[in-house]
């Protein structure tokens, strides 16, 4: 087997893990925060979070003849879906979570999980009215060039990376940095962070913890907003049913970093990324002849083979990666 | 007085927990809280504080009506509190905990924070200066970045007391603070609770089960019994009281070692 495939194909597996991976990421922070303050898997997250891919859709749409510059469009996206599915969050837990919020736990999930039965609905519902049903990114072009118009030799000879990845990855790390700033050395990130901790002893220290869970939910829902931007970006089209797959990915990757965790939310959307990334060409490696037996693995192998590393995973860490320390929770 | 609870009365289905209680704090003094384990007194800090809702009475703070106010408008409105259970956030370091004591006072809103305006960074090196003053107040210094839970038992008492008086106080109520001291560490505790009253001029209500710490702290002591004020008065007053030994030590023990020796 020659070497230079080896090496093209992990380099592949590496940079697009890499992306999904960061997507994922930012997705799995709002499952996360969520269950950081509120001990609730916010089902209705995957649908909040493609709520943002179809706002990212409708701007790219709207603004595609004009010739505005492609990045200002894709930070009028950006900005929008935030808005859009951060507030989307916050109106989610008034009406649907904090009237139960002393209800038993299994209350607030099955509520969730109505949530994101309706929100599917209703986005079908509003872009079925438009006779819109397959969410087509209308990107502008410096995105599908090669990574800012400047031919890196990265991108000709190994792996074609194209201006928007190049984006995704930036976007992503920017938003990352951004919310640990946030969490560790502001005023409202402390208080999450007390929230989380303690809910009644933050009260006793002037913290009113509805507002903040409130703000969790808005900051949440805007990084879930900028996810599904993002990955309609990087896979070209959403529809309303296309949170769910990704939804329950970010909330395993959550899992697989240790829920409440905000780095662990990082590393287990990484980690999933490049292992699903990885099992899906493992078929590439069946002509090494004692592994033969790789050949029938293909690529739609590779959700099965992430799950499966994630039950090994917490079988020997129950906890997730990050998740033995409570010192991360949020 | 800047505290003045009027007959405040609190039932948990039948239990009566809280019956009718009454309790003026004059400014600037230190008054206790004690009685028997299970004699109402947390329960008494907890209406005080806003998490339980009084059934009856009123919680008059300077003024002004308390009842019905969430915790966190209760310390707003200037009532700190510790706990008979240590709960520092303990995945904080000392200084973030009084960082979040400061929460009410701070002005920046989560505007300011993203985008870093000056308002932002003057409140927040105005809360960390304010909470190396505090830290320092209660000898912690050298714990600044230490994570809460490292801290020695009686250091994290007082941590608490600092995180308390962090969201500037006119009132501390200290559930009992002694709890599981020894007792050089009651000694600096006791030294503590004047310093906070003459020093910042903070009123300060403890409940506490240490009598020798009571007694020689307190200008004035309530007695609570099964949810009813049993007593009131000066040390010596209360020590003599007939009804307080029989709470106490049961009815028909003698009086001779009661008061003399804690617990």
């Amino acid at each position: 087997m020659e070497l230079g495939i080896v090496a093209f194909v992990l380099t592949n597996v590496l940079v697009k893990g890499l992306l999904v991976g960061f997507v994922y990421a930012i997705i799995a922070l709002g499952y996360t925060m969520v269950y950081g303050v509120l001990q609730l898997i916010n089902f209705a997250h995957s649908e909040v979070f493609i709520t943002g891919g179809v706002v990212g859709f409708e701007v790219f749409r709207i603004l595609g003849p004009s010739p505005m510059n492609g990045y200002l469009k894709l930070a009028i996206a950006l900005i929008a879906a935030m808005i859009v599915a951060g507030f989307l969050n916050v109106l989610i837990e008034r009406l649907a979570y904090r009237p139960l919020r002393n209800a038993p736990r299994l209350v607030p999930l099955i509520s969730a999980i109505g949530v994101s039965l309706v929100l599917q609905d209703v986005i079908r519902f509003l872009e079925g009215l438009a006779g819109r049903f397959n969410l087509v990114y209308v990107l502008p072009d410096v995105f599908t060039q090669r990574a800012f118009g400047v031919p890196v030799p990265f991108s000709t000879a190994i792996v074609p990376v194209q201006g928007k990845d190049v984006i995704v990855i930036v976007v992503a790390i920017l938003m990352l940095v951004g919310l640990t700033y946030l969490v560790n050395y502001t005023r409202l990130g402390r208080a999450i962070r007390a929230v989380a901790q303690d809910r009644t002893t933050s009260g006793l220290m002037g913290i009113d913890a509805n507002r903040i869970i409130s703000l969790t939910f808005l900051i949440g829902g805007a990084l879930g907003g900028v996810g599904g931007v993002l990955f309609g970006i990087f896979f070209s089209k959403v529809d309303p049913y296309a949170g769910t797959i990704p939804g329950i990915k970010a909330f395993t990757a959550a899992v697989l970093g240790g829920i409440g965790s905000i780095p662990g939310a990082v590393l287990g959307g990484l980690v999933l990324g490049l292992l699903e990334n990885l099992i899906g060409v493992l078929n590439v490696f069946a002509q090494v002849p004692a592994l033969g037996f790789l050949k029938s693995i293909g690529a739609e192998y590779k959700d099965i083979g992430a799950f499966i590393a994630l039950i090994l995973i917490l079988i020997f860490r129950p906890a997730g990666l990050l998740g033995r320390n409570t010192t991360e929770k949020v | 007085m800047i505290l003045d609870v009027n007959g405040i009365t609190k039932t948990f289905g039948g239990l009566l927990a809280v019956n009718s209680v009454d309790l003026k704090v004059p400014d600037r003094s230190i008054v206790s809280v004690i009685g028997p384990n299970g004699a109402g007194k947390t329960t008494f800090f907890n209406m005080i504080t806003g998490i339980y809702k009084p059934d009856k009475g009123s919680i008059v703070l300077g003024g002004r009506d308390l009842v019905g106010l969430r915790p966190d408008q209760v310390t707003a409105a200037g009532i700190a509190r510790t706990f008979q259970n240590i709960r520092l956030f303990s995945a904080m370091t000392a200084e973030e905990n009084i960082l979040v004591g400061r929460h009410p006072r701070q002005k920046s809103s989560f505007v300011d924070a993203l985008l870093r305006t000056r308002r932002f960074r003057e409140d927040e090196a105005a809360a960390r200066a304010k909470a190396r003053e505090l830290l320092d107040f209660v000898n912690l210094g050298r714990y600044r970045n230490e994570f809460a839970t490292n801290l020695p038992y009686g250091d994290q008492r007082r941590l608490e007391i600092a995180r308390a008086l962090a969201t500037d106080p006119k009132l501390v109520l200290l559930d009992e603070p002694a709890a599981g001291m020894n007792p050089r560490e009651t000694e600096d505790l006791k030294a503590l609770i004047r310093r906070i009253r003459d020093e910042l001029g903070v009123t300060v209500v403890l409940i506490e089960h240490d009598m020798r710490l009571v007694m020689t702290l307190s200008e004035q002591i309530t007695v609570l019994d099964y949810g009813t004020k049993i007593a009131e008065g000066l040390p010596h007053e209360v020590r003599n009281d007939a009804r307080v030994m029989e709470a106490y030590l049961g009815r028909g023990a003698a009086a001779g070692e009661y008061g003399k020796e804690a617990r």
